[in-house]
């Protein structure tokens, strides 16, 4: 398989799922996440515990939710969308929502509290202020962004239910691997368990290439 | 906004693709034998239709058609197969072809196996070495379910006997690793990678035979279901073409299983795929 167009597939479509999902999931999490950050509202407290409590959802049970909603016989089964990339999607954004919205109101927190008293003092609207938090906690965020896209990828509880592991068509890497194993064919399984393995130290890797970016950008704007 | 465009295409591209394509729900047993990856292109290429396998267990491959999430459903349980057909989720069962169960155990075990009978009594009685159960309402542990409920009389309980509730290759595995007993089908023993100190112990009886069965899903309880497409599949697969081709399929040199659509043919061989 090594090298084949197969595996490049495989890998190719482990990202694009994976990708999206986490962008789709920031869209939501990040500015509800940042907002949560600033504001003082009832129900502030108990919207940050459930979201840090809902990082340990396990995929299985998204993904189950996530099928009897896209089944035929579920409410939105006219979209047609179960066992499609679609759907592994819209389970991984699911799965990864919380981990997002947790990860950026705990990143965004202290750097609000250093701006609170400037962003007062020029009576900065709330959008401003939103975007100015966004905008200067953005290596923070990133780091949330990458937790939840590491969470994406290596899942396969969600994506095994909702795509089904057609080959050629919701295939990924961990549903490969899950196969290959259930195939006896524990060499290959492992193989891909290493190509894998180097995918999340490159997204690691990458973590701290932009925490550390962000310190000097830090240091150097203060 | 740039990225919005990006977004939307890396969402959408899977739905322009779903022209003529059927869904089939089957089996894993199928599937890890590689038969699909083999029967599938020679299908698509006489036909034009792609065919999206969704291999799971029996059970939940027929819950996969009745919530209408699949056209064609290609299982091994004949008692369920009917059910599916009559409570009016299919419109009908064709034979396909048939291989059959195995009983695997420890090369280490050197007793001697005079029947299935006695095995079953007594390895509930002494419970010496453990038996692997799937556990996962597939039919190879429908048929297991059933040899125990046949020769011993009760359900098979105890330390020894491990329900895993996993697929066949995982079942597979475990009991490689622990020096266990276990019922495989043919095909995926034949197909599987990991046998270490596994053997066949028994094999041949009537009562181990496993026919698979192909069923259209019910166009009329659920309209979406591409019933002219299925249809087209089914008589390709029953067609001399079709089982020509699965029974020209081999793992290394080894039929795994036997075409059976063709009534005028002699009866069911129980040894054929010879393993």
């Amino acid at each position: 398989m090594s090298g084949d167009p197969t595996l490049w597939g495989i890998v190719g479509l482990s990202l694009r799922v994976s990708l999206s999902a986490t962008i789709i999931a920031a869209i939501f999490a990040v500015p509800l996440g940042t907002a949560l950050s600033m504001g003082r509202f009832f129900g502030r407290r108990g919207i940050i515990a459930i979201s840090s409590s809902l990082m340990a959802l396990p995929p299985v049970v998204v993904g189950l939710a996530i099928y009897l909603l896209l089944s035929r016989a579920g409410p939105l089964g006219e979209l047609g969308l179960l066992f499609t990339p679609t759907a592994m999607i819209i389970a991984q954004s699911v799965l990864i929502f919380p981990i997002i919205l947790a990860l950026t109101t705990e990143a965004v927190t202290p750097i609000e509290t250093t701006y609170r008293p400037l962003l007062h003092s020029v009576a900065a609207s709330r959008w401003f202020r939103l975007r100015t938090l966004i905008t200067d906690a953005r290596f923070a965020i990133a780091t949330a962004l990458l937790a939840g896209f590491g969470r994406a990828i290596a899942e396969v509880g969600a994506v095994i239910i909702v795509g089904g592991n057609i080959n050629g068509v919701t295939r990924v890497m961990t549903t490969t691997i899950a196969l290959e194993t259930s195939k006896g064919n524990l060499e290959l399984a492992m193989a891909l368990g290493l190509i894998l393995i180097m995918l999340a130290i490159i997204v690691n890797v990458f973590i701290h290439w932009l925490k550390s970016m962000g310190a000097k950008y830090q240091q150097v704007s203060r | 906004m740039k990225l919005l465009k990006i977004l939307c295409l890396l969402i959408a591209t899977p739905l322009a693709a779903q022209d003529n394509t059927i869904t089939l729900s089957s089996t894993t047993s199928t599937q890890n034998s590689g038969l699909y990856d083999y029967l599938l292109p020679i299908f698509t290429k006489d036909t034009g239709i792609n065919v999206r396998v969704i291999a799971v267990g029996t059970g939940q491959a027929i819950r996969i058609a009745q919530n209408g999430d699949a056209d064609v459903l290609l299982v091994h349980h004949r008692a369920s197969e009917d059910a599916f057909v009559n409570d009016g989720y299919g419109t009908k069962r064709y034979d396909v072809m048939y291989n059959d169960f195995v009983l695997l155990g420890p090369k280490s075990d050197t007793t001697n196996i005079t029947s299935l009978h006695s095995f079953f009594e007594n390895t509930a009685k002494t419970g010496k070495y453990p038996f692997i159960s799937r556990g996962d309402d597939s039919g190879t542990h429908k048929k297991e379910q059933e040899l125990w409920a046949k020769f011993t009389q009760t359900t098979p309980k105890g330390d020894w006997y491990r329900e895993i509730g996993s697929g066949m290759g995982a079942t597979l595995n475990m009991a490689a690793s622990i020096d266990a007993y276990t019922i495989s089908d043919r095909g995926t023993w034949l197909s599987f990678g990991n046998k270490r100190n596994l053997e066949i112990k028994w094999s041949g009886d009537e009562v181990l035979l496993n026919p698979y069965g192909l069923i259209l899903v019910n166009p009329e309880k659920f309209p979406h279901v591409q019933a002219d497409r299925s249809q087209i599949f089914a008589d390709w697969i029953t067609s001399p073409r079709g089982q020509t081709a699965i029974g020209d399929f081999r793992i290394n040199g080894k039929q795994l299983f036997c075409p059976d659509a063709d009534k005028t043919k002699a009866e069911k061989i129980i040894a054929c795929p010879a393993g």
